[in-house]
């Protein structure tokens, strides 16, 4: 055999084949030199040093030494009044906020979008006629029905944000008041002590993960049920769980991100994104929401060319959250209709299943909690469009009660991770819209943790907030989306390619975009096939006649 | 179709012979990763897959260049003008003659390297078939520069489908022109000759026109 005999003239050939490599190669495998710089963007480079400089957190008061500060307070709002015979516009910036009046102001009519308002959700569904149990995550004191006083200065809780002590806590049913005495909240097994409040106000300060924890880890009533990416895990996270809030690495706070002025917490999602534009911090260092952009850049990967064509349909968070829930698991279904089952003795129980959570509870129905969650992903333009209690219902349909907003085609959407949160929950089959029961109340009331009853509950409930209900109730599905934008991981632990570029992967069914390896065009892939199949049939069979007519030919 | 005759002689040179098995090479590799890329199978995978197969590309696009070059100042081109003569002696030879173990009807020489059907078929390829492929494997690649470049009315999903309606055409293609080198006096000839250069000579001679005209 002579074949490739002449292996020098292969230097030549291997020469040219080195050249072209060295022109096209190193875009397209690796790091350009330039890219060294990187690691020196500007905007990483502002936010690092502003939480890692000596003296980044300072301040210029000793709060232990305040004459208005030196009493033995009896009252909460003894304490209040102390901080704003200082702290003068607090408490007018306090009463501008969401955070105040659970009403978002530049949504719609400035009256219905807000917990407070006409939306809902399907956990506890709504906050009215439940005050005294939801309103223990107001920032007041004493919300305990309609008729709270919301000019009342003296009724804001300072405290719950700016104790730095961690120490104070308001009880889970007092309607924003913490204890007087030790007092034991049955539902979960733990005893509320009365605050120190010489203590506690004489180290207030900013805000760090805790206090803003302290309600949006508990969201729904307890520890990971509402978020998915915010439990008290996140309290004092691992890098694993989070590379900027790593309690021992860059130890972000919320206001990191979430920008404040005037006590006004950047953030809020409803009817209009949190961040309107993604803009860097070099060109706007007092952007009202940091975004990931405002630190990273538009061109975030340093030697990765193709990630960063992603950037425009793909939110940061899509690649860079692989898993919610990553250390303490999330409510992920909430069955409503089937509350009120009994125990042998007549009595209300509860069932533990997994994780150490409820899976059952008679007040409340059935429950499923998951940890290491894959969220499912949309376009999302930065807001949500919620259903208010008053829009129809059709029960054939799984309702949205919140959906991500957003489309592929505005140019703004991104496709981004979500938690979907599925229920039964009550509504009013006649009038076809939702309802909203009285849950929390004293024993013998119509509500339903006392009564068990859900035609009383809910036409308490919808008497209270002056809406119509025909007597009747039903129970349809829905879902609820939260964005998952917490827990980002660490850069080892992102998406894979594939994960995505991939029939049955995190973006089956996501419209709108071209998946390669996603979309794989199945009929111009079997002609395609077909087309080479027939090809090899066709050399195959030729190959045989030869062989078999030549050895015909050799017989002769 | 015997061996005899005068010897051997030399047929394709040696940039020839290295363009052939480089392109072959880049095909074939070209082939495995766009197919993962596709979803076909799951081998290097994809996330390594689309970065091979991009450097793949373009080293393709540079190299094309040089063989248009070589094609253009060697008169080369010339063995690729397209004809219908003896197209039909070509095709009766392997639908029948073939079986019969008749003589081809185109000997190969140094100056007629290609019967009509091979003429076409390479013209179609490297004229029309392979360009295809990079242009649109080129747009394919620069899908983020789209709007920059003034492309914006295009659409992925056709450009996606054209790229693989192309892989289909060229593996379909390849399919058969491996399939062609076993026809040769020994099922190995032809693929020897495209290694050392050196043909064994056929019977006959090709007719005037057929030769290239330096």
């Amino acid at each position: 055999m002579r074949l490739c005999k002449r292996p020098l003239r292969i230097w030549g050939g291997l020469a040219v084949v080195a050249a072209v490599f060295l022109i096209a190669g190193p875009r397209l495998l690796g790091a350009a030199p330039s890219d060294k710089n990187a690691d020196a963007a500007p905007g990483r480079q502002l936010a690092r040093s502003a939480v890692t400089a000596p003296g980044a957190r300072w301040t210029t008061s000793d709060h232990s030494k305040y004459e208005a500060l030196q009493k033995d307070f009896a009252k909460p709002e003894e304490v209040t009044a102390a901080c704003l015979s200082c702290h003068q516009m607090a408490g007018d910036q306090i009463q501008h906020t969401i955070h105040w009046t659970w009403i978002c102001p530049d949504c719609g009519d400035g009256k219905s979008m807000g917990k407070y308002g006409k939306t809902i959700n399907n956990f506890c569904i709504a906050v009215p006629s439940n005050e005294p149990r939801c309103t223990s995550c107001h920032i007041g004191y004493g919300w305990k029905d309609k008729k709270f006083d919301f000019a009342d200065k003296n009724r804001i809780d300072c405290l719950v944000c700016h104790d730095t002590t961690h120490t104070y806590q308001k009880f889970p049913t007092k309607a924003g008041y913490p204890v007087t005495e030790p007092t034991l909240f049955p539902e979960d097994g733990k005893t509320y002590l009365p605050p120190d409040y010489k203590k506690i106000t004489a180290k207030v300060g900013r805000p760090d993960r805790l206090n803003c924890g302290a309600c949006h880890f508990y969201g729904g009533g307890g520890d990971g049920v509402k978020h998915g990416d915010l439990d008290s895990s996140m309290g004092m996270p691992k890098k694993s769980l989070d590379v900027h809030m790593d309690a021992e690495g860059l130890n972000f706070s919320c206001q990191r991100c979430h920008t404040t002025k005037d006590h006004q917490i950047a953030g809020r999602l409803y009817t209009s994104p949190a961040a309107p534009e993604r803009i860097s911090l070099t060109e706007a260092d007092l952007a009202s929401k940091i975004a990931c952009e405002s630190c990273h850049g538009q061109k975030p990967h340093k030697n990765d060319a193709k990630a960063n064509d992603h950037v425009d349909k793909v939110a940061c968070q899509s690649c860079h959250i692989p898993e919610f829930a990553r250390v303490l698991p999330t409510k992920m279904t909430w069955d409503w209709s089937t509350a009120g089952q009994m125990n042998a003795e007549g009595k209300p129980f509860k069932k533990e299943g997994p994780y150490g959570k409820p899976v059952y509870d008679s007040k409340k129905g059935d429950f499923t909690w998951e940890k290491n969650v894959e969220p499912v992903y949309y376009w999302f333009n930065g807001a949500m469009s919620n259903m208010l209690v008053t829009d129809k219902v059709d029960p054939t349909k799984i309702v949205s009660v919140n959906h991500p907003a957003g489309s592929p085609s505005d140019g703004k959407s991104r496709i981004m991770p979500f938690k979907r949160h599925t229920g039964k929950q009550p509504f009013d089959p006649v009038n076809a819209t939702f309802v909203i029961p009285h849950l929390f109340g004293p024993k013998d009331s119509d509500a339903y943790w006392a009564s068990f009853d859900w035609k009383r509950a809910v036409a308490s409930g919808m008497k209270y907030v002056d809406l119509p209900f025909s007597g009747d109730v039903g129970f349809v599905e829905t879902e609820y989306f939260f964005p998952i934008t917490h827990m980002v991981a660490p850069k080892e632990r992102v998406v894979a390619c594939g994960e995505c570029h991939n029939a049955e992967g995190r973006l089956k069914g996501l419209p709108g975009v071209y998946v390669p390896g996603r979309d794989v065009h199945a009929g111009v892939t079997m002609v395609g096939w077909g087309a080479v199949a027939a090809a090899v049939l066709a050399v195959v069979a030729h190959g045989v006649g030869r062989m078999v007519s030549s050895s015909r030919r050799k017989g002769q | 179709m015997s061996a005899q005759g005068n010897g051997k002689f030399y047929l394709y040179t040696r940039y020839e012979r290295f363009w052939h098995w480089l392109q072959a090479a880049l095909i074939i590799a070209l082939a495995a990763t766009g197919f993962e890329v596709h979803g076909s199978f799951t081998l290097l995978g994809y996330k390594r897959a689309v970065t091979v197969h991009s450097a793949l590309g373009i080293t393709w696009l540079v190299a094309f260049a040089f063989f248009v070059f070589w094609v253009a100042t060697t008169g080369e081109w010339k063995q690729y003008v397209p004809t219908t003569r003896k197209m039909f002696e070509v095709m009766r030879y392997y639908g029948y003659g073939i079986f019969q173990g008749q003589p081809h009807p185109c000997p190969k020489t140094p100056d007629a390297k290609h019967n009509p059907l091979q003429r076409l078929t390479y013209l179609a390829l490297a004229a029309a078939l392979l360009p295809f492929m990079m242009l649109t494997g080129l747009l394919y690649w620069l899908y983020n520069d789209w709007a920059a470049l003034g492309l914006g009315g295009l659409s992925l999903s056709a450009v996606a489908v054209a790229h693989l309606l192309g892989a289909f055409a060229i593996l379909a293609f390849l399919v058969v022109h491996v399939y062609m080198t076993t026809t040769g006096h020994t099922p190995l000839a032809h693929v020897k000759a495209m290694c050392t250069g050196w043909e064994d000579a056929e019977d006959g001679k090709p007719e005037d026109w057929e030769k290239r005209t330096a």
